[in-house]
């Protein structure tokens, strides 16, 4: 009986100090959980790049199977290396693939003329060494320019496919 | 009420635990480097790290400030907002490769002739490195260089790496020179005397090398109205490119592709071209230049009023830091504004 007394004493005194700690600085505990966040991965990453372990086909095909799985349309692939092979210049494969939602195009272009040029959006997919480099653009980069706050909500949405996109094509794998 | 959110608190730390670690070098790397300088190390877009020779030469504090300030213009972004733990535990994945430690980072002032040290330099140094130590042209090893070539000649005149590397670092380097890469020693060459004049001269780079040049920010999207309708509009674009001596690669609906044929939107229409001598020239500057691919002029009419529109490669170009691509997006950004005025007189 004592100890227990003496324990609810103990669990007043420290809710004391937790009580007056909190008076002095109440929002410390969450200070602390933010700065323990892992910190982004650059400054400045308007460019994102993935290598993918496949070679170049196997890569192509990943590519389009996640752009597809995160429901956007393939629009078309320009072969650039065909183009400079036929020109009479060597190049290892070279694609750029463009994608995107129509409705979501159709709906954006409609309302902010601007967009249009920028759209769709597109992967560059090449060949190095065995391996593969895809490269886009940070959608979100275009909310440096265009301000508009649904605008920028769609291209932090757009940012998050592509990164997930470019994690499917690093993996090898667009189903996992 | 304040414990119970305590509890919470310490609930909510529980998934984070594993930041709390030692960061992972491995891991980090993968997800900050491997891209350009290939999984283990070995070089691509970026220059290749895992050479014995290079690693022997360098000191942990050379490749950790690398890692945070990069190479101005030169690729190599610089990387702030790792940790001091972080960018550590990336220095000693790298070093793992090759087992070997890096010198001491003497930071002792070598004291040379800069004078005497440009004009060895010019005879010895400038055939690869430049003449004002610009470093070699283009990045990466799918157009710029094979894959036996490692490495391009650095920009010794690069704020990044005069602030990275210590002169007893140039002074090594010039000495041992690199095996595996085009650079080679000047031990049996030149003086002791003479390889302190030029790693004089190297350092008096920083006196002159070019500070970062602030630009303001250039407009995403070009904009210009057309006096003609639609379809004399891209008539017009068309003919201007191939004035322009571009090829026309396509001139389609802006839905082409997205929507089933005939359901496009047909009040907009972008026109492809290309240049493939340019295009191949701008691909060994940086090979990851595909957004801008192929050039590309979009005709919009809406309301009566007939636009053209086009990207801003000025605008793109600050995303690669790579100066030799500003420059040639200054020139493509003349060749689409010409090919505008052409197609709208």
């Amino acid at each position: 009986m004592r100890n227990h007394v003496s324990t609810l004493r103990g669990d007043r005194r420290r809710g004391d100090a937790v009580t007056r700690a909190a008076r002095i600085f109440p929002l410390w505990p969450l200070v602390l959980f933010c700065a323990m966040l892992p910190a982004p991965s650059m400054a400045d990453e308007n460019l994102l790049m993935a290598r993918s372990p496949l070679e170049f086909p196997e890569a192509m095909l990943t590519l389009q199977e996640s752009i597809k799985a995160h429901e956007y349309v393939v629009a078309r692939v320009q072969r650039v290396d065909i183009g400079l092979t036929q020109a009479g210049y060597p190049s290892d494969r070279y694609r750029v693939v463009f994608y995107g939602n129509p409705q979501e195009i159709r709906l954006l272009t409609r309302e902010h003329k601007e967009l249009i040029p920028l759209l769709p959006l597109n992967f560059s997919i090449f060949a190095e060494n065995g391996e593969t480099l895809v490269v886009a653009m940070n959608p979100s980069f275009l909310s440096l320019r265009f301000t508009a706050p649904e605008l920028v909500t769609r291209f932090a949405r757009w940012e998050s496919d592509v990164r997930s996109i470019l994690a499917d094509v690093q993996r090898g794998n667009a189903l996992d | 009420m304040y414990v119970r959110f305590l509890r919470l608190f310490a609930l909510l730390l529980l998934p984070t635990s594993g930041s709390l670690a030692a960061p992972d070098g491995a891991e980090l790397f993968a997800r900050h480097c491997a891209v350009c300088h290939g999984t283990e190390g070995r070089g691509g877009v970026g220059t290749p790290l895992a050479l014995d020779s290079f690693l022997s030469s360098i000191s942990d504090r050379f490749l950790a400030a690398t890692i945070r300030s990069g190479r101005p213009g030169r690729v190599m972004p610089a990387f702030p907002v790792l940790s001091n733990s972080q960018v550590k535990a990336i220095v000693r994945h790298i070093r793992g490769w090759s087992g070997l430690a890096g010198p001491e980072d003497d930071r002792t002032p070598i004291e040379g002739d800069p004078g005497v040290g440009q004009a060895l330099f010019a005879q010895h140094c400038a055939g690869c490195h430049g003449d004002h130590g610009q470093g070699g042209t283009g990045t990466g090893v799918a157009f710029s260089r094979s894959a036996s070539l490692p490495i391009i000649p650095p920009a010794l005149n690069n704020p990044g790496f005069l602030a990275a590397a210590s002169d007893r670092m140039i002074k090594r380097t010039i000495q041992n020179g690199r095996s595996a890469t085009p650079m080679a020693g000047f031990r049996h060459k030149l003086s002791d005397a003479q390889i302190d004049d030029i790693t004089s001269f190297v350092r008096s780079f920083g006196d002159t090398a070019p500070g970062s040049t602030a630009r303001s920010p250039e407009p995403l999207v070009i904009r210009a109205d057309s006096p003609y309708d639609l379809q004399q509009t891209v008539e017009n674009v068309r003919n201007a490119a191939r004035a322009g001596n571009f090829a026309v690669v396509r001139a389609e609906h802006q839905e082409y592709g997205l929507v089933a044929e005939g359901e496009e939107d047909p009040n907009t229409v972008f026109v492809d071209f290309c240049n493939f001598e340019q295009l191949y020239g701008a691909l060994q500057i940086d090979p990851r230049i595909g957004m801008f691919l192929p050039c590309r002029i979009t005709v919009v009419a809406r309301e009566a009023r007939v636009e053209i529109m086009f990207i801003n490669p000025k605008a793109l170009s600050p995303l690669f830091n790579n100066q030799e691509l500003d420059d040639a997006c200054e020139t493509m950004y003349q060749l689409y504004a010409e090919i505008v005025d052409e197609a709208t007189l």
